[in-house]
């Protein structure tokens, strides 16, 4: 009995903020400092929730692997979202990641040192990572859409071929041990890191490069857009991030192996990008989170939860084609300039209309 | 002859894929969607053949003309639920879709099936040894039937108003409703020529392999669609001399060298190969007016 | 709609949360004890034995009153676990065992492949983990060390024993000169298997003509059989799993080849009769007990499994109650609910009479000494052929 009054009223708490949220939304949305205090609080939960276990080991292992793919599914989001190809081979690239990552902890640096040196494996897996893209990024030059899936495809099983031939990578076996090296604060540290720079990115010049080659490339090309180093950087920064995720994941599965990363999973981070929204940071957010907590939800439907996602799936995509979110983006995330540009380009319509209907 | 029995091996192998790749070259070529769903297709049409062949007990030729005719419908259904309502949409979307069908028609077979099951033989097994080299009746029905069905197939395309109006609107879809077509009517068409013959690719594989379980259909089908793309996907011939060519790199790969090079020297070439010649092999650069 | 989609989230976390949160097991005079098995995916044989007997070991105790540990009686809880023969669920449900449902003890996975990534980590959380069925000696081995693991244990003999005694078997009572192999490459048991095997092979004088790969997943094996059929061996040494092993005969066949056939534990299920059928008449493979020489221990578990499941209990289910029968006991010598006393006690047990025969462990190491037996397959059934001791 107990039980069922502390849920009810809890459940009502939740409602009420969720009503006074939506009636302030305005508010609290034009209001940027809010922002920066979720950081803030963020950044310390994320030190005290292991500290003193405010939730279970558990759940602190679900909440690092929706940090986890939310930085894969931001970093595929600018080469399917808002570069508007189609790439199916990121777990290829959280692959290289994560090997590369746990062979450097496990082999070249000293262990006891180990949480020293973590950022520098992890940077590292992110840096091969996203030189292995570049590989990819050139056939992409020649050829569009459905090609470039197949090339991205090719590329998942080569990676996994590559890796299970070569005995020191741990052969199809994988390799075991690793050091549980992944901790909150690490996994918070690098979320809120590659979506600041995934987003100061797509509002920069380089990012109208990439927006303008969405909509089309030969035009783009015509108003001087440079598209090879474009997309170059594109991929590159795309496949940096899904490196850093591929080594924190490795850091806290403590254990790879080449059919971890196959083309199952890349269908995993595909729908949540397209879950979530295309083209939208908080797209990514979204999509990634609904996605980890669904699943893990689900987990006692057992069979019936992979009979009920592909469906839900699949009526999302008919309703809502582009994402939950998709192609809008929280205004938090916009720059001001943005802002300022839209208030006035809205103001100046709301004139023209005006003149024209009188 | 040892090269004489691989042959006969990539024989069998490419006419399976070549089936299967048809269908993924068709319903390209029309609508430019990669139906990701065709290689469950595929693997439905083979449970389809166990339920008639254990349940029904029914011969071979019943159990698969019914079996075609089931997933043929299948594939009509899905288009017309599923991938209809996304004509407008953004192409990834639809893919997107595609993706969503296939994982559901898995996990819907797995739901009844989680174990693998063994079809029964509803051919005779007859062994032909011509001087070391051992053929078998089903070695010879499947590419016997493969070829056939290809020769069909090219001869609707290319000789009949449906085949006229499927090429047509793959060269330019708008138009074509104004030449008094009905679109919709083509495209169903299309999808039950070609899931019809991924399900007999289905039935002849289940009949040569005999093991069938619900993710059969996920690896064949990554296979078959690299096959239309090296041999120009939207190409029908071209279709079919992908498949030939990717079994004969599988099994000579095979033979040479350990086995565990064989995906990594196939997507190797493929690769090398798509950034040489994106188009494939008989494919053309598609002309982009600006 | 903003709004919505805001409202939306905030609620959905915060139900998230509640329920979670109250998803807190309460342990009063329960033990929970977890199990990792193959339910489904590529081996859902194995996973549907294990569980069953899991459920029969748990439900005699349970119906018995309960376990007695230090006086006290306890109710046998069951976390019954998925791996999905995926080795990273694998170790994400025994992660969850651990720390979110507190086990005691964990009893699994059984294919070595599924075994070797969560001993890992069983070994570094100091919980105790018994696999039935993993023979590859990996999994008890510490990766980094090269010492034996001190939380894991098994119940089943390893490769290094049944790789030899496939191999004398072969050539003394086989007859067998010239041996092709072909195992998966991605399946731990198989590749130590074939190692063993061929070492003893050719220290005995005999020829190994084909050693072949394939991967897990591959359907198709006309290439590597064309090129065992080119090499003429007597004898094919499969040691693969159950679910490959009728497929590959059954191609053999197709193309001509007359060998005989031998394989490993992996064989060990009537799924492989069922789906084999007149391809695998004549065939042998080395399992880990047989129910035509059951002794009366195990004669009394081939009964209560019958009447619970219609049906004979396979390799992994024998060894899966012996796995449970040696937990209990643990527990019972223990005296307490605590996983470093639960493990020492097992550590400490130098032997335990199973429904698999007899289970020795020597000092400091997980793997028990123990027989195998070999099975003919013949007129459909499995026909016990011989014993082979240690």
């Amino acid at each position: 009995m107990k039980m069922i009054k502390v849920e009810t009223e809890e459940k009502s708490k939740a409602w009420s903020v969720a009503w006074y949220l939506r009636d302030h939304w305005e508010a609290i949305a034009n209001n940027k400092p809010i922002l920066s205090m979720l950081l803030v609080v963020g950044f310390a939960l994320s030190f005290a929730i292991p500290q003193f276990n405010l939730v279970n080991t558990y759940i602190q292992i679900i909440i690092m692997y929706i940090g986890i793919n939310i930085i894969l599914a931001a970093s595929l989001n600018i080469v399917n979202g808002y570069m508007g190809e189609f790439s199916v081979g990121h777990a290829g690239f959280m692959a290289v990641g994560a090997y590369v990552s746990s062979l450097l902890t496990l082999h070249v640096f000293p262990s006891s040192l180990g949480f020293l040196f973590f950022p520098l494996a992890v940077i590292a897996g992110g840096v091969v990572a996203a030189l292995v893209s570049l590989i990819v990024a050139i056939p992409s030059f020649k050829t569009r859409g459905d090609y470039l899936a197949l090339i991205t495809l090719a590329f998942t099983f080569i990676v996994k071929s590559l890796i299970e031939n070569i005995k020191p990578l741990g052969g199809p076996r994988g390799i075991v041990g690793i050091d549980k090296l992944t901790t909150m604060p690490w996994v918070f540290f690098w979320t809120v890191l590659s979506l600041w720079v995934i987003r100061n990115f797509i509002y920069s010049n380089y990012g109208r490069g990439v927006l303008s080659l969405r909509e089309d490339e030969i035009a783009s090309r015509l108003m001087s857009v440079n598209t090879r180093q474009t997309k170059f950087l594109a991929f590159a920064l795309s496949s940096f991030f899904a490196g850093v995720a591929g080594a924190l994941f490795a850091h806290l599965l403590q254990y790879i192996s080449p059919r971890v990363f196959d083309t199952v999973k890349s269908c995993d981070i595909l729908v949540m990008v397209y879950l979530g929204g295309i083209g939208s940071i908080a797209g990514s957010i979204l999509g990634a989170t609904i996605y980890t907590v669904l699943l893990e939800i689900l987990r006692p439907l057992g069979m019936f939860r992979m009979v009920l996602m592909p469906l839900l799936l699949v009526f999302l995509m008919i309703f809502r084609p582009r994402g939950i979110m998709g192609l809008r983006e929280l205004r938090w995330f916009v720059p001001i300039q943005e802002l300022n540009v839209v208030k006035r380009w809205r103001r100046r319509k709301k004139v023209t209309d005006a003149n024209s209907a009188s | 002859m040892y090269a004489v029995q691989q042959f006969i091996n990539i024989l069998q192998l490419g006419s399976i894929y070549g089936l299967i790749a048809l269908g993924y070259t068709m319903v390209y070529g029309i609508i430019r969607l990669i139906n990701f769903a065709h290689g469950d297709l595929f693997m439905v049409a083979a449970f389809i053949s166990y339920i008639l062949a254990v349940y029904l007990k029914l011969p071979f030729i019943p159990t698969l003309l019914i079996s075609v005719v089931f997933v043929a419908m299948l594939g009509m259904s899905i288009e017309r639920l599923a991938y209809k309502p996304l004509r407008q949409a953004p192409r990834v979307s639809v893919v997107i879709t595609a993706l969503g069908v296939g994982l559901f028609l898995e996990n819907f077979v797995l739901l009844f099936y989680p174990y693998p099951q063994v079809v029964p033989t509803l051919l005779p097994t007859i062994n032909w040894n011509l001087g070391g080299v051992t053929v078998s009746f089903l070695h010879v029905l499947i590419v016997g039937l493969a070829l056939l069905l290809m020769l069909i197939l090219d001869l609707i395309v290319n000789r009949t108003m449906v085949g006229m109006a499927m090429r047509a609107i793959s060269w330019n879809k708008t138009i074509v409703p104004l030449m008094g077509v009905s679109v919709d009517k083509i495209i169903s068409i299309t999808f039950i020529l070609g899931t019809g013959l991924a399900a007999i690719a289905g039935v002849m594989y289940s009949q040569a392999f005999s093991t069938i379980d619900p993710y059969m259909g996920i690896l064949i089908g990554w296979q078959a669609f690299i096959c239309a793309v090296i041999g120009g996907i939207g190409n029908i011939r071209g279709a079919i001399l992908g498949a030939f060519i990717l079994a004969a790199v599988q099994i000579l790969v095979v033979t040479f060298l350990p086995s565990t090079y064989r995906d990594f020297i196939t997507f190797t070439l493929l690769l090398v190969f798509l950034a040489f010649r994106p188009y494939g092999i008989l494919g053309k650069p598609p002309i982009e007016k600006v | 709609m903003k709004k919505t989609v805001v409202v939306l989230l905030v609620t959905m976390l915060t139900i998230m949360s509640m329920v979670l949160v109250g998803c807190k097991s309460s342990a009063e005079l329960t033990i929970p004890i977890g199990l990792n098995a193959e339910l489904t995916g590529g081996l859902p044989i194995v996973g549907a034995s294990c569980k069953n007997a899991a459920l029969l070991a748990v439900k005699e105790v349970n119906d018995a009153g309960g376990l007695d540990v230090g006086g006290k009686k306890y109710q046998i809880k069951l976390f019954i676990e998925d791996n999905a023969y995926k080795s990273d669920q694998s170790v994400a449900v025994t992660q969850k065992l651990i720390t979110q449902d507190n086990v005691v003890a964990i009893i699994g996975p059984n294919a070595s492949a599924m075994a070797i990534p969560p001993s890992e980590i069983a070994e570094t959380s100091k919980v105790l983990m018994i696999s039935p069925w993993s023979t590859n000696p990996a999994t008890t081995i510490d990766s980094k060390t090269g010492q034996p693991k001190k939380y894991v244990f098994r119940a089943c003999f390893i490769d290094t024993f049944q790789g030899k005694l496939d191999a004398k078997f072969a050539m003394e009572t086989l007859g067998a000169k010239r041996i092709a192999v072909m195992y998966d490459v991605a399946d731990d048991a198989g590749v130590g298997l074939s190692k063993y095997f061929k070492e003893t092979v050719e220290q005995m004088g005999g020829n190994i003509v084909a050693f072949e790969t394939y991967t897990s997943g591959d359907k198709d094996f006309s290439g590597q059989l064309t090129k065992i059929k080119q090499a003429n061996p007597d004898l094919i040494y499969l040691p693969v799993m159950y679910n490959y092993v009728p497929v590959q005969i059954k191609q053999a066949h197709a193309l001509g080849i007359t060998a005989k056939f031998l394989g490993s534990d992996g064989w060990a299920s009537d799924e492989l009769i069922k789906l084999g059928g007149k391809d695998v008449e004549g065939t042998f493979h080395t399992a880990h007990y047989a129910p035509d020489i059951a002794t009366p221990i195990a004669q009394n578990f081939i009964k209560a499994y019958n009447t619970a499941y219609s049906s004979v209990p396979d390799d992994v289910a024998a060894l899966t109650y012996d796995s449970f029968g040696m937990l209990f006991e643990s527990l019972k010598t223990a005296g307490k609910v605590d996983r470093q006393a639960v493990r020492d006690a097992l550590a400490n047990m130098a032997h335990y009479e199973g429904v698999t025969g007899t289970l020795q462990f020597k000092e400091g190491s997980g793997d028990p000494i123990k027989s195998a037996v070999i099975l003919e397959t013949k007129n459909g059934k499995f026909v016990y052929y011989a014993t082979v001791q240690p």
